[in-house]
């Protein structure tokens, strides 16, 4: 039998204006997506029957990072609908477009708009980027001691890859620049200035070995897409993105400071899964989309992928050919959240599905027609391998 | 000189919560405790109420040696807080389990030492409101 997820393909991409501080309200860009989505898979929003988000209503809406609930889109598109899904729990960001290929495969719906959606950049804009801002009390065991952002978490995975296999601060630094160099051809990146190694290296540090620069950029935006059934490729104006197969295992323990491998993330099982569900091969990889909140997830992406074995990432990336446009594994071709900007996930897979189609422009990789779009870092993860065409 | 273990200027309080309220107490007569099996003698954190290796409900916890490893860490930079000076946070890795672990602060411990992973590190206790939070610096560092 078939990999159910085979039976659907993203039929529709659409995205907001993206950027520092819009001053827009979350819903008022996840309706120019979803609007834009729908138009592009050749639908209109009658056609739409089910909504699946990350995060969803109610999970962690401080500071922008939630975007609206799934409900209320479905409200303010007044939609009636088969299938309704948002959660922050899953296989990452991009879980939820899992979700919505499940639902498809099970029956449930036909065409699905996905969405996710951050006003970070306005909201941190007001607020001010403070993790822990006001907070005096906190439930886990790492902000009580100082370890109140993301940033020092996976600071402490890059100092232990450092530590454990020599990966070096230049050979991280290559995940920013490639990303900075990609981002110059794409016209909706936020930094688009060439980045050189000098640049990189005398960064402000943020959490030793990381700087500036190994961050991701908050900005506001919204990705959409469309999840459709494949019967529907035959009359959809833009037949590709079809999903090959989905990574949505955890293995090990489901922490920033308890997983086994403190080098590694839980991309592995994920990574593991996925090339289980498919003939298709790490080397039959023509782009890699691979999310980077920091540039330490990346290099932890590829390992996990297989592109390179595990403690080899900093080699594998040393010099950044590998990884440019015209190596043999060109990463984030988008410019990735590090220089497109803090799109959450969805922008890796937006990208992904524009490069299948041929419509990345300036910035197209000649002949994509494999490529993995990866989301989450840490103890989050979820993957997927897209095909420019359908196959059973 | 007693080492000052007072490195943040904004302490995050622990929420007040019944399965964990007696590791943030612990400290007060000098040990640190994690919840242990009676049954496996398995330690676990953080704490919960059924072992997670034999899943026997028969867990207390138990005081441990105080004495660890550092598995990994970082030097903050970042002032997320103004006028927070840099500080070192770290993973450590108890002597008493291979995988029993906690994220701590590290006092004592120049930020640019080159040695500390793997440096061997002993507990110590910040009292503020009635929380005990456990800090370690490196073995031998006087009381």
């Amino acid at each position: 039998m078939k990999n159910p997820e085979r039976l659907s393909f993203i039929s529709g991409i659409g995205r907001s204006a993206s950027g520092r501080r819009l001053g827009r309200t979350a819903m008022d860009l996840t309706l120019d997506a979803a609007l834009e989505a729908i138009a592009d898979a050749g639908l209109t929003r009658d056609d739409i029957d089910g909504v699946a988000t990350y995060p969803g209503g109610d999970a962690i809406m401080s500071r922008g990072f939630g975007g609206p609930s799934a409900s209320a889109v479905q409200d303010a598109l007044r939609l009636d609908l088969n299938y309704l899904y948002g959660s922050g729990e899953g296989s990452a960001q991009l879980g939820s477009i899992i979700e919505a290929s499940s639902a498809i495969a099970a029956g449930l719906a036909k065409h699905v708009l996905v969405f996710r959606t951050v006003t970070e950049s306005t909201m941190q804009g007001m607020a001010g980027r403070n993790p822990g801002g006001g907070m005096t009390r906190a439930g886990g065991f790492l902000s009580q001691f100082g370890a109140v952002s993301a940033t020092n978490w996976f600071a402490q995975v890059a100092q232990l890859h450092m530590h454990k296999y020599g990966t070096t601060k230049e050979q991280l630094g290559q995940i920013s620049l490639t990303c900075r160099t990609n981002a110059g051809l794409n016209p909706r990146a936020v930094y688009r200035d060439p980045l050189t190694m000098d640049d990189y290296l005398n960064a402000r540090m943020i959490s030793t070995p990381l700087c500036l620069l190994d961050c991701d950029v908050p900005v506001d935006g919204s990705t959409a897409m469309v999840v459709s059934h494949v019967d529907y490729a035959k009359d959809a104006p833009k037949p590709s993105g079809f999903i090959n197969a989905v990574g949505t295992a955890q293995y090990g323990r489901p922490s920033w400071d308890q997983y086994a491998d403190m080098t590694s993330m839980m991309a592995q099982g994920v990574a593991k899964q996925m090339w289980s569900r498919t003939d298709l091969k790490p080397a039959d990889v023509d782009v890699a989309e691979l999310y980077d909140g920091f540039s330490i997830i990346t290099l932890a992406w590829i390992e996990a992928l297989g592109f390179c074995a595990q403690g080899e990432g900093g080699a594998f990336i040393e010099g950044g050919q590998r990884i440019a446009r015209t190596g043999e594994l060109p990463i984030n071709t988008h410019g990735g959240q590090l220089s497109e900007g803090r799109l959450h996930g969805y922008g890796h897979v937006y990208e992904a599905v524009a490069q299948l189609r041929g419509e990345a422009g300036e910035r197209q990789i000649p002949n994509a027609e494999v490529i993995v779009a990866a989301n989450g870092g840490g103890p989050i993860a979820g993957a997927m391998l897209l095909t420019k065409d359908y196959s059973s | 000189m007693a080492i000052d273990l007072d490195i943040l200027t904004v302490r995050i309080a622990p929420q007040d919560d019944p399965e964990t309220n007696f590791f943030w107490a612990s400290g007060e007569d000098g040990k640190l405790r994690f919840k242990h099996c009676q049954d496996c003698g398995y330690y676990s954190h953080p704490p919960t109420p059924r072992c997670p290796k034999c899943l026997s409900a028969n867990m207390q916890p138990d005081p441990v040696s105080g004495k660890a490893t550092v598995l990994t860490y970082t030097v903050n930079i970042q002032q997320w807080v103004p006028g927070q000076a840099p500080y070192i946070i770290a993973i450590v890795t108890m002597e008493e389990q291979d995988d029993l672990r906690l994220t701590t602060l590290l006092a004592g411990v120049e930020l640019d030492d080159p040695n500390i992973i793997g440096m061997k590190v002993e507990v110590r206790f910040l009292a503020r409101d009635d929380v005990w939070y456990p800090t370690f610096v490196p073995e031998g560092s006087p009381a």
